[in-house]
């Protein structure tokens, strides 16, 4: 059976808004599918289906303890998309530290010019 | 999850999983911004951040014009992009598309890119969201580290043009 496309990987699975927010609240510490649930305001069968992605991809792993399932956040699976990010964001500081130089330039030729030369 | 990282002032995000989100304030108007975006001069003095020198920027800053940025990139070989204006709100948005040239096909390619430039008491908060179109072009588009500016995109670049020699 073809497996849904969002489930491709790590940057897929949390373009999801309520994926990021189980993430979010996996960051927290590990709690169990009950626990989302409550915090999430969503029916379980959604809250297990978000994490059945987040796993498939390896963003989350789960114990069970019990009659209960612990999910517990996986860092290390974020490492690729925090890598990109931050390279991408370096990228961009880059250019807007430049951009500000320039914009201290303008602002100051506009001091000059009595900032009428719109 | 949302914010990625906050390191640098420069906050990139996923907000879709086609899409990618840059925010920054500068401590400038919006029509100083605007200038510093679309003045060729201008934009020659920031486009290749740390990466490099620009060494051609061309803009028809009306929309259906084409605009085309060059670099020499400090390891010593070109990275240019190119791209069409769609929409023009002068000091408060702009449409255009970005195609990378170092890619097959760059135009099949090419993120349509929206950047606002929002004024509150004299600062202006800029964001560029770049819609991908779909998870492949978002893939090349990460593959490739994006604006050629990620040493292991360029490292891979460089191994391909090897690969092409």
């Amino acid at each position: 059976m073809a497996r849904a496309a969002t489930t491709a990987d790590a940057f897929n699975a949390v373009a999801e808004p309520r994926r990021r927010r189980i993430l979010d609240l996996l960051a927290e510490g590990e709690q169990p599918v009950n626990d989302l649930v409550a915090s999430l305001g969503i029916g379980q069968p959604q809250v297990s289906k978000h994490l059945r992605v987040l796993r498939e991809v390896g963003l989350v792993d789960v114990r069970e303890e019990g009659r209960q399932r612990i999910y517990r956040l996986n860092g290390r699976s974020l490492k690729p998309i925090h890598d990109w990010v931050v390279g991408y964001e370096q990228a961009w500081t880059g250019r807007f530290d430049r951009l500000d130089a320039v914009l201290e330039d303008l602002t100051e030729e506009e001091r000059k010019d009595g900032h009428d030369d719109d | 999850m949302d914010t990625m990282t906050t390191s640098g002032t420069a906050v990139v995000t996923l907000p879709q999983e086609t899409q990618i989100l840059i925010t920054r304030e500068f401590a400038a108007p919006a029509r100083l911004v605007y200038r510093a975006w679309t003045e060729p001069d201008l934009i020659a003095r920031w486009w290749s951040g740390e990466r490099g020198e620009v060494t051609s920027v061309e803009i028809d800053l009306r929309v259906g014009g084409r605009w085309r940025y060059v670099m020499t990139a400090n390891e010593g070989f070109e990275v240019a992009f190119h791209g069409e204006f769609r929409e023009i709100v002068p000091e408060e948005r702009i449409v255009m598309t970005e195609a990378f040239e170092g890619i097959p096909d760059p135009d099949d390619h090419a993120t349509l890119n929206i950047i606002t430039f929002e004024e509150v008491d004299g600062r202006t908060t800029l964001t560029q969201l770049a819609e991908c179109g779909s998870r492949e072009t978002r893939d090349m588009i990460i593959d490739s580290g994006m604006e050629g500016g990620m040493q292991e995109a360029m490292d891979r670049l460089e191994q391909v043009a090897v690969a092409l020699a």
